[in-house]
């Protein structure tokens, strides 16, 4: 892939469930489409390794059904921001992308929600699903005491994955209480294929005490974490271990539809009946419209590559499918909802932006999120807030604001892209 | 209406809060008004270079005379302001260019300001990261950088300090000529006289004002101390900045002491929106890896835009208006916001209480642009 | 491509299986701290999927990898704490 400037028919952003999805929609139906990952993989973070290593046989089949669809795969490929109106400007390791498209299909995913707490910043501590990520991929975990913390059906599915690759699981500790994952549980009876997955995790986790109630309190260490402190809200214990994986559910990756002028509503992008986002041309599928998981990312994907490709009514079809996995996600972030006690955990001198090392307090003195920005520089690093500004959405109620260019830290060269293909020596 | 202020001055960015830290330390009963917080307009934008600059006599004494005040007040500055006395390296590409820089030179020697020119090889130790083959340079000794953002909340601290008034989050309908103001729910809040400190936003609160809104981009870097050390700007800068109708980019990269970078400059009419322009952000940032070549493969965290106030000779307006003797200006700073913030507030306080000024006044006052063509207050 | 790559961290030779990242081989070689805050604390991975910018290292030569999104390549020259 060395052109500098591609143009498609649709272009689908991120190759998790909902973009492998939205691709294989769209070339199937014989748009010309290309699939735009910022990583070297398909699957995006759930089905990360799937390529290499295909053990999910959901996965496996969405990768062999993309790789019929004959859609174009730019891997490694930073989307950065819009250039223009119907461009992307891009990033790849050979150099600087343009991409036009007619018709954006926007499916960036998820990341995890980190809460500051005492210690949080020491090496060993990781998101689960960014743990499992980097497992995937050969950071060494056998034989590693690992405590999984925080909130979601991650905490569950990383700690199996993590067992089978030989590491020893502490604990699990899920922060809501015990009475609403129950009544969750009675509402997956309607969902067989999720009852098997929980009682196979049930059997690899065997042995591993599942805690309801419990979040951690503080980790210790000096240069590296060596043990955690967790709570109940009654009393304090420490568990000593080598790694914390610690998430409190995921955020939307909204960076890019801002950058577009898509609307949001509340957190996620606002998308109607066919995925179609406010902007014209532009649609949104996946974790970006509502925290749902896989399956419903997947139909969600579908249906934005058959709106995009013009048939209507095949996707029309799939909407009541959508539908039930919506349900299934909004009973999720009802069971998971978090407890008030997690927005309190950072101490005065905790730090909550990590780029700059800004501390709570100093955050706290401030009225809202441009004034401690412009003040502190929190949120101003290079994960430009990805991290900060979500955690101080739940610490201190602040909203986001729109974003700034480039959508990830990039080469400058690769800002000045259009002038290298427009105008040919830079140099004197 | 009772008089319950001496002044009022509406806008709070960096010339705002130095003409209410002014106002203030004099005793003046001070408030100052914002419909957005301290510092967040095109204070929050600006690039934070204390320069001297000799576009004119009247431009060079203020320049010179706020970056005699800055030097003064280094030692008050808090750590955040991050003042550094990096000076300005302007680079000159050819022989041309040279010979503007020892004009440059006799310029600046003649009115005491400290400079030594470089040939070529001076600039490339000072600084090694230029490509090869430049003709040389005039460095800038006093010249400094600080934190724009926490400049002015710093100046606004020192205005509270003496007791001004300061309302975040307060806009402004209009100035009323017995000197006081009209807020946008209709209240009113009487005062003596009133000051707009609004930049580029000026004209809303007095149409017809001579003062155009021109817009920058910037670049901001990850961390790479010691790439540059110097405010480094081109001398086909001041063609650029000098230019007063076309779209312009030119050479200008600063170190911040956190050893990020800010990478300019563009200019540009009539581009009112916030949105990056991305031909003449590539054009800016191809400028400066003209000189910079490695600057390239360095990693851009950030890139924004925002808007300077422009007025048709490049100087500010700073005095009472043409229509009202009770409404007042500190205007109109296009890209020397930053710098001539301190000499505004000076001169604003003496101009206010009687007192004599250090520099002429005059070259500032509104009253100039009085021949008709613009209509005033 | 070959099963096995060799490269470097902070000068000592580690071999990685390929598909492995550079944060993965970083942890390989024993170091768990890659970088010092601005304010001179320890650092290592959290998000692992390129987005919190903790895992920043310098590869060949140039600052500021996302060293979970690379992969490791044979003779890559890795260093921390930069």
């Amino acid at each position: 892939m060395n052109e500098t400037r591609l143009r498609f028919e649709v272009v689908v952003v991120g190759a998790g469930p909902a973009g492998l999805a939205a691709a294989c929609a769209a070339a199937e139906n014989g748009c010309r489409t290309a699939l735009v990952d910022d990583t070297p993989w398909l699957g995006g973070q759930i089905w990360r390794g799937q390529q290499a290593h295909p053990a999910n046989p959901k996965a496996a089949r969405w990768v062999e059904r993309f790789r019929r669809a004959k859609a174009s795969l730019l891997d490694q490929c930073t989307v950065l921001g819009p250039a223009d109106r119907r461009t992307l400007l891009a990033e790849h390791p050979d150099g600087p992308r343009q991409i036009e498209w007619e018709r954006l299909i926007l499916a960036a995913g998820a990341r995890e929600l980190f809460l500051p707490f005492p210690g949080w910043t020491l090496p060993g501590n990781f998101g689960p699903g960014g743990l499992q990520s980097l497992a995937k991929h050969g950071w060494p975990v056998a034989g590693k005491r690992i405590v999984l913390a925080g909130s979601g059906p991650l905490l569950l599915a990383v700690g199996g994955g993590l067992r089978k690759m030989g590491a020893s699981i502490v604990s699990i500790n899920e922060q809501a209480p015990l009475s609403r994952l129950i009544s969750f549980a009675t509402g997956l009876l309607a969902w067989p294929a999720k009852l098997a997955q929980a009682a196979r995790l049930k059997w690899t986790l065997r042995g591993t005490p599942f805690r309801c109630g419990v979040w951690p309190v503080g980790a210790e260490g000096g240069e590296q974490l060596r043990a955690v402190t967790l709570s109940d809200g009654r009393r304090q214990w420490m568990e000593a271990c080598d790694l914390l994986a610690c998430g409190f559910g995921l955020v939307p990756n909204v960076e890019l539809p801002l950058a577009l002028g898509c609307q949001l509503d509340d957190e996620f992008v606002r998308v109607d009946p066919w995925q179609a986002s406010s902007v014209a041309g532009v649609y949104a599928a996946g974790e970006l419209t509502g925290i749902g998981g896989a399956d419903a990312a997947l139909v969600e994907g579908e249906i934005a590559g058959l709106a995009a490709s013009g048939k209507e009514e095949a996707a029309r079809r799939l909407m009541a499918r959508r539908a039930a996995w919506r349900r299934f996600g909004a009973d999720l972030g009802a069971a998971f909802a978090l407890r008030e006690e997690v927005a309190r955990l950072a101490a005065a001198e905790t730090v909550v932006c990590r780029c700059e090392d800004v501390r709570f307090d100093r955050m706290k003195s401030f009225a809202g999120w441009r004034d401690a920005k412009l003040q502190t520089r929190c949120g101003m690093g290079s994960c430009q807030g990805r991290v900060c500004g979500a955690a101080a959405r739940v610490l201190f109620g602040w909203g986001m604001e729109s974003v700034r260019p480039p959508v990830l830290p990039a080469r400058v060269e690769s800002l000045c892209a259009d002038f290298l293909t427009d105008q040919s020596p830079v140099r004197k | 209406m009772s008089q319950s202020f001496d002044i009022i001055i509406v806008g709070a960015g960096i010339v705002g809060a130095a003409c209410a830290a002014e106002c203030a330390a004099a005793g003046l009963k001070t408030l100052v008004l914002d419909r957005g917080i301290v510092g967040g307009g095109t204070t929050a934008a600006g690039m934070g270079h204390i320069v001297a600059m000799d576009d004119s006599e009247a431009q060079f004494a203020l320049t010179e005379y706020s970056r005699r005040l800055w030097l003064q007040l280094r030692d008050q500055l808090s750590a955040d302001v991050e003042y550094e006395l990096c000076g300005t390296l302007w680079v000159a590409a050819d022989d041309a260019e040279m010979a503007e820089a020892r004009r440059k030179e006799k310029y600046y020697t003649e009115r005491k300001a400290r400079v030594e020119i470089l040939d070529g090889h001076g600039l490339r130790r000072a600084e090694p990261n230029l490509r090869p083959g430049l003709a040389g340079g005039l460095r800038v000794l006093d010249d400094s950088v600080v934190y724009p953002p926490c400049a002015a909340r710093f100046l606004m601290d020192k205005a509270l300090r003496h007791g001004a008034e300061f309302r975040a989050g307060a806009a402004v309908r209009a100035l009323l000529p017995d000197g006081g103001v009209e807020m946008a729910d209709g209240s009113r809040i009487g005062a003596g006289r009133s000051v707009n400190a609004t930049g580029p936003w000026s004209p809303e609160l007095m149409p017809g004002l001579p003062v155009r809104k021109r817009k920058g981009h910037l670049v901001i870097t990850d961390r790479y101390p010691g790439f540059v050390h110097h405010q480094i700007v081109e001398l086909g800068y001041l063609k650029s900045a000098h230019s007063v109708s076309k779209d312009s980019v030119a050479f200008n990269i600063q170190p911040r002491q956190t050893g990020q970078m800010l990478i300019g400059s563009s200019r540009q009419f009539d581009a009112e929106g916030a949105e990056v322009d991305h031909e003449i952000l590539s054009r800016m940032l191809a400028r400066a890896m003209e000189y910079l070549p490695s600057l390239g493969k360095l990693s851009a965290t950030r890139v924004w835009t925002g808007h300077r106030a422009a007025t048709p000779d490049k100087l500010p307006l700073i005095g009472p208006s043409l229509a009202h003797n009770r409404i007042w200006l500190a205007s109109g700073h296009e890209g020397l916001g930053i710098t001539t913030s301190l000499g505004t507030g000076r001169l604003l306080a003496d101009l206010v209480l009687g007192r004599n000024t250090e520099i002429p006044a005059q070259p500032y006052a509104p009253a100039r642009f009085a021949d008709g063509s613009v209509a005033n207050g | 491509m070959a099963d096995q790559i060799q490269l470097r961290v902070n000068g000592k030779t580690v071999s990685v299986t390929a598909g492995t990242v550079v944060a993965a081989a970083v942890a390989q070689a024993g170091q768990t701290r890659f970088r010092r805050s601005v304010q001179g604390e320890a650092r290592g991975p959290l998000c692992g999927m390129g987005i919190c910018m903790e895992c920043r290292v310098t590869i060949n030569g140039q600052a500021h990898g996302r060293s979970c999104q690379t992969l490791c390549q044979e003779a890559m020259e890795v260093r921390t704490d930069e």
